[in-house]
Formats: C-alpha cells, sequence, structure tokens
C-alpha cells in the first residue's frame, strides 16, 4: 500500500487527477478503470459530440457546401460543362435551364436555385423567378429566342458563366466574400468594389477591438493583482468580493447599467456637468469608446483573477535573493518578477482575448454602426439577410481567428492555457 | 543611501498601484451603485436627483404577465439544466479522472470547448440542428442548449476538488467491502460535494444569463428573462428593465455568497 506522504504527493501534483498509477494495481485492474472512466464520461461525451460538435461543424461545412446547383440543375450543369465558357451559350444550355426549371420539384426549389445565384450576382433571382413562373417550351432554338426575347439579359454570357463556374458540389464564392473578394468572368480572384467591402473592416475591427480590451484589461488588472498579494489574507476576501460581484452578475445586467450610465441625460453626463468639465452633454453611447468601456468592465474580473492566482504562487525569495545581491527595483521587476507572472497574464490575455472576439451582445447594444463584430455579421446573415454560406464562411473565419489567437497567445506566453491548469 | 531610494520607489509604486487598485474597484461597482438606486424612482425618468421612491417597478416586475412568463420560463429551463448538467458534468469528470494523461488532455480540451468557441457559432449551429429536427421552439431544445454552456463550469469545479481528493479512501473503503456505489456516496461525494455545489451554482447562473442561444431557438412565448430585458433595451430601457437588473444582481450575489461558502468549507 502506498504510504500518506506520496498520496498527498500525487494529489498535489495531478491536476484532473493525473498521476502515475498506483503501483499495486496490476495492468488489468488499471484497464477496467479506465474502461469505467470511459462509461463515466460517455454521456457528456456524447451530448457534446451530437448537440454542440455535429452542429457546428455541419454549420461551418456550409462556407463551401454547394449540392444544392448541381442538384437541382442537373442537365443545366451537365450541358455548360461541355461549354468552354467563351464562346457563344450554345442553345442546348437554354433548353436545359428551362427543363430543369420545369421539371423542378417545387417552386421553393427554383427560390433556393435563384437565391444561391442571386449571391454571386445581384439581378439573378428576378430573372430566375421570372423564367420559373412560365417556363418556355419547343425546340432548343426556340427556347432561347423565347427567353432572349422576354430578357434581353439572357443573351449575356457572363449568367451562364456563372452557373458553369458554380456547378461543382463545393463552392470557393462565399469564403472569398468574407475577404471582400470576387470571382470575375475569367474566374480570376478579384476585389470587390469598395461598396460591398465590409467584411475585411469588420474583421479588422473584431481582432482591434479585441486588442485594446484585452490591453486595457492587463493594464488594469497587473497593479490590482499585485495590490491584493500585498494585502493579509485575512483582507483579501473583502477585496475580493468587488472583482466577484460583476463576475457572477448577468452580462446583459451590467451592459443595461452601462447604457443607464452612458445616456445623454444620464447620471455620468450630469456629473460631468455638474463638476463644469463640459457644459453640454457627450455623446457616451454608442461609439468605440463606449464598447471598450462596457468590454473592459465585462472581462476585467477574468484577467485579474488570472493574474492574482499566478502572483499568489511566485515564491518571494528570487524577488529577495536579487535584491541582497544589490538589484535595483527596476531591474528586479522587468528581470525577475515580471517574467514569474508570464503564466498568469498568457492566461488572463488568452481568456479575455477570446472571449472579446467572439462578443455580440455588447457591441450590439452599446457599439455604433461601424462598431459591429464578426458575431454580428454571422447573427445578421442567418436571420436578416438570410445568406446561410456567408454566414458559414464568416463563422469559419472567426474560428480559425479564435484557434490562430490561442496557439499564438499559448507560444509567446509559454501558458499551457487555462484549459489545462483546470 | 542608495537603500533608501530603492524603498522610496518601491513605495512610490505600492502608493501607485494602490491608488489605481482603488479607481478599479470603483470603476467595477460603479454602474451597480449608481443605477440600482433609480429603480425606486417614483417616475419613468433614468437620472437624478430621484423625484421620489416608489415600488412600482418591481410590481411591473413581478405582476406583469410578459415578464411573470420570463421569471417562470427562466427558472425552469435554468432549474432542469443545473440537474441534467450537475449529473453529466460530475460524471465527466469522475471519468476523465480515470483515463491516462494523453486522453485526459484530449478530453479535457473538447469537455470546456463550449466556453471557448464564440457563443454565435454554437447559437447558429444549434438553430439548424434543431430546425432540421423540427425543435425549434421546443423546451428540450433550449434545456440541451443551456446544458451544453453550463456543463463546462461542473467538469471544471468538480474536477478541482477530485485533484485535491485522497483516492487512498477509496481503496481504504473498498478494501472494507464497501461497493462502487456506496463508495461514492458515502466517501467521494462528501469530499467533492463543495466543488460540486460552486459548478451547480455557475451552471444555473450560466443558463440564466443565457441570452443568444435563446434569441435563436426560443419561441416568441419561450421569453427569458435575458430575452425580455434585451429587446426592452433595444427599444427604449425604462425603469422594469432596471428593476428586472437589480433582481437579477440580487440573485447572482445569492448564488456568489453560497459558492463562497461552500469553498470556504472545502478549504477549511
Amino acid at each position: 500500500m502506498t504510504t500518506a506522504s506520496t498520496t498527498t504527493a500525487e494529489g498535489a501534483s495531478g491536476a484532473l487527477g493525473a498521476g502515475p498509477r498506483k503501483a499495486g494495481l496490476d495492468a488489468a485492474s488499471a484497464q477496467r478503470a479506465t474502461y469505467i472512466g470511459y462509461a463515466l464520461l460517455a454521456p457528456y461525451a456524447l451530448l457534446l459530440l451530437v448537440v454542440f460538435f455535429f452542429p457546428i461543424a455541419k454549420f461551418l461545412l456550409g462556407a463551401v457546401d454547394n449540392r444544392d446547383l448541381p442538384r437541382l440543375l442537373p442537365t443545366t450543369t451537365a450541358v455548360l460543362a461541355g461549354w468552354d465558357g467563351a464562346s457563344d451559350v450554345p442553345a442546348a444550355a437554354f433548353a436545359a435551364l428551362a427543363r430543369d426549371l420545369a421539371e423542378a420539384p417545387s417552386p421553393a426549389a427554383i427560390a433556393v436555385v435563384a437565391r444561391r445565384l442571386n449571391y454571386e450576382k445581384s439581378g439573378f433571382r428576378a430573372l430566375l423567378v421570372n423564367l420559373g413562373s412560365a417556363v418556355p417550351t419547343g425546340t432548343a432554338e426556340q427556347i432561347k429566342s423565347e427567353m432572349i426575347a422576354r430578357n434581353p439579359q439572357w443573351a449575356e454570357p457572363v449568367w451562364w458563366q456563372i452557373i458553369k463556374r458554380e456547378s461543382g458540389a463545393l463552392t470557393k464564392s462565399f469564403l472569398l466574400s468574407s475577404f471582400d473578394l470576387q470571382q470575375d468572368e475569367a474566374g480570376r480572384i478579384v476585389a470587390k468594389p469598395t461598396d460591398q467591402s465590409i467584411f475585411r473592416y469588420s474583421l479588422y475591427t473584431t481582432i482591434s477591438i479585441s486588442v485594446a480590451v484585452t490591453l486595457i484589461c492587463l493594464l488594469l488588472a497587473f497593479p490590482v493583482a499585485h495590490f491584493l498579494t500585498t494585502l493579509p489574507p485575512r483582507r483579501v476576501g473583502v477585496y475580493m468580493l468587488f472583482i466577484l460581484l460583476p463576475f457572477w452578475t448577468s452580462l446583459l445586467v451590467r451592459t443595461s447599467a452601462w447604457i443607464v450610465m452612458l445616456q445623454r441625460e444620464g447620471p455620468l453626463n450630469q456629473f460631468l456637468q455638474w463638476t463644469g468639465l463640459t457644459s453640454t452633454p457627450l455623446e457616451l453611447l454608442y461609439n468605440r469608446t463606449s464598447v471598450l468601456i462596457v468590454m473592459t468592465h465585462v472581462l476585467l474580473p477574468f484577467m485579474i483573477l488570472s493574474i492574482y492566482a499566478n502572483m499568489l504562487a511566485i515564491p518571494r525569495d528570487y524577488v529577495r535573493a536579487a535584491r541582497s545581491l544589490g538589484g535595483g527595483p527596476i531591474s528586479i521587476f522587468f528581470r525577475i518578477y515580471l517574467p514569474q507572472t508570464m503564466p498568469g497574464i498568457g492566461a488572463g490575455c488568452l481568456l479575455v482575448f477570446i472571449l472579446a472576439l467572439g462578443y455580440y451582445v455588447t457591441p450590439a447594444l452599446v457599439g455604433g454602426p461601424r462598431d459591429q463584430m464578426l458575431s454580428s455579421y454571422i447573427a445578421f446573415y442567418t436571420n436578416q439577410t438570410i445568406n446561410w454560406g456567408l454566414a458559414s464562411a464568416l463563422g469559419l473565419v472567426l474560428l480559425v481567428v479564435s484557434g490562430l489567437s490561442y496557439l499564438v497567445i499559448t507560444g509567446l506566453t509559454r501558458t499551457r492555457g487555462p484549459l489545462e491548469r483546470m | 543611501m542608495r537603500g533608501s531610494s530603492i524603498t522610496m520607489l518601491e513605495r512610490c509604486a505600492l502608493v501607485l498601484s494602490r491608488v489605481l487598485s482603488y479607481l478599479v474597484f470603483l470603476f467595477l461597482v460603479l454602474p451597480f451603485v449608481v443605477v440600482i438606486p433609480l429603480s425606486f424612482s417614483s417616475t419613468s425618468m433614468l437620472n437624478y436627483p430621484l423625484p421620489g421612491l416608489s415600488w412600482r417597478w418591481y410590481e411591473r416586475f413581478f405582476t406583469l404577465d410578459a415578464w411573470q412568463a420570463a421569471i417562470f420560463n427562466s427558472l425552469y429551463v435554468a432549474g432542469l439544466t443545473v440537474v441534467v448538467s450537475t449529473v453529466l458534468g460530475t460524471l465527466a469528470a469522475l471519468g476523465l479522472q480515470r483515463c491516462g494523461p494523453r486522453m485526459q488532455k484530449i478530453l479535457a480540451l473538447a469537455f470546456v470547448a463550449p466556453m471557448m468557441v464564440p457563443v454565435v457559432l454554437t447559437a447558429v449551429g444549434l438553430f439548424f440542428f434543431f430546425a432540421s429536427l423540427g425543435m425549434i421552439g421546443s423546451y428540450a431544445a433550449l434545456i440541451l442548449s443551456h446544458t451544453i454552456i453550463a456543463t463546462p463550469f461542473v467538469v471544471i469545479a468538480v474536477s478541482a476538488s477530485l485533484a485535491k481528493f485522497d483516492r487512498t479512501l477509496v481503496r481504504a473503503a473498498q478494501s472494507l467491502g464497501s461497493g462502487p456505489v456506496r463508495t461514492f456516496f458515502s466517501v467521494t461525494m462528501p469530499s467533492i460535494f463543495p466543488g460540486l455545489m460552486s459548478g451547480a451554482l455557475f451552471a444555473f447562473a450560466a443558463s440564466l444569463d443565457e441570452l443568444i442561444i435563446t434569441l435563436f431557438i426560443a419561441s416568441p412565448a419561450q421569453r427569458t428573462i435575458p430575452r425580455q430585458m434585451f429587446s426592452g433595451v433595444r427599444e427604449n430601457i425604462e425603469p422594469t428593465i432596471i428593476a428586472a437588473a437589480t433582481v437579477m444582481t440580487i440573485v447572482s450575489v445569492a448564488l456568489m455568497s453560497v459558492s463562497i461558502l461552500a469553498q470556504k468549507r472545502d478549504a477549511s
């Protein structure tokens, strides 16, 4: 049997109980313990798989999924596959499109095709819906001249080039759109007209707000965490309440409280005018400043708690030793103390930055039109203007940016990340 | 004289960090201190000085149909979410402890993923998922979604308790002839109880606070308190919302206090 001392050491070393297997256990019972372990975690693992990982993966796959077009326009895509894209559009293509529309399983199917093609070029929806409402019949040549007679736009090869380009089961177009890019007639990747360029700016907004909030939180949290370590343990509790209260309070409660605070006729403006700092009320809401204030308020407790937990664990011996060797306070701080706080800073920055990247409610409520982050656009293209492919592509961008920042921050600060420190 | 100059500089730094800390504490509590009293105003003006005091906004919060439905929905969903997520999360933490170190690392990452993935992605993913099953607007969908958001807190809190738990006790109990179930309830459970409690409290708070997924998958009838507040804040912020926010803050303070007490008991 193990002695008491080894068990305590094991208990302390093993976060999540990771420790060397007990020597007394033979391999078979260790194996059995592992199986019991899998059985215990199976229900939650299954739930996560079905109600978290699967739905998100399926949604993200929507960024490249283009199966609707080849499925609903089978003849057209087959005929256009034999067209070189430069010569005259063959009459067979007109006939094929007419046939596909006539054989569409339902009017809703035509609407799906029309909406999908309209993402590629606006005007496509009207063109197709008009055609679908009265599909011409006859020989291929008759159908072609009838379609062009009804709407001369059909004579332009660009519409056919788009169908040809988008006839595969996968598409690049949503991912390109999420970076304000598109393919031209020849299939080259070009920038979208500037009046349609919003996503690169929104990605920039998302990252710059998150970086700013992380830095502000770090600058404010570091002295607070250090201050807490200088207090006698009895008194820490009281100050901790100041940090834990906002930490536990609903995000929406805090956001609404700030909206009231910052309103034109609100208490802060009253206070500023009362002190004579300003004579007219300031516009404190619906701009970048209010987004930064509220997000800092929401995320600051995470940063303070991360850094404080780390600072508590730093032994004072190093600083004392450095001082007794004659080191100056500034060099001791930068060369001895600060490097030791790096794991806490890393964990705090990681948590704050990644949470900030995904923010939705706060910028939506206290930001202006130029402060909308990627999350808002994902919600917008899911709910308001239905463009699910684009929502998926933007979601993929957001997830990749979050994953990359996780790797970069853990790499830079050599933290193991909050996940592994549990 | 070098020694005294060091202490001078350090003292300045300490004073500065103390002043800054007080300012940060002020910033953290300011919105609560300033805004909560406005919910007792006798008029709908949201500024000072208060023209008079009244309970009318609290009366509206507790008696208006829309708010009553929101209170009921929030408590119903959060109550069931806590039960499901505490059971699943505790089992998962116990199972995680028995895995090999590599498997443990991978699974631990997967188990807390719902906290790290931007909530909008979860919300939109669940929206399409439940729509394909025809479950949009059902309580089952809402509770399952909230469980996804809440369970990581339970896994983390219980795992932290288990890390401190002395496993020899389990073997001692077993060598004395206690079966696995009895051992769990009489030995393991009491020592991880504080962790389980704070996990459950966090799960309850997370569900009460959840807004984004609810916006996507709840039916118009399934208003929760955050959803009701959200639509109010968007249109025109009025004191009933501040009264609701105050009640929510009181609930948070209660949850926080119980959690602190549970952890104190754990430490002693």
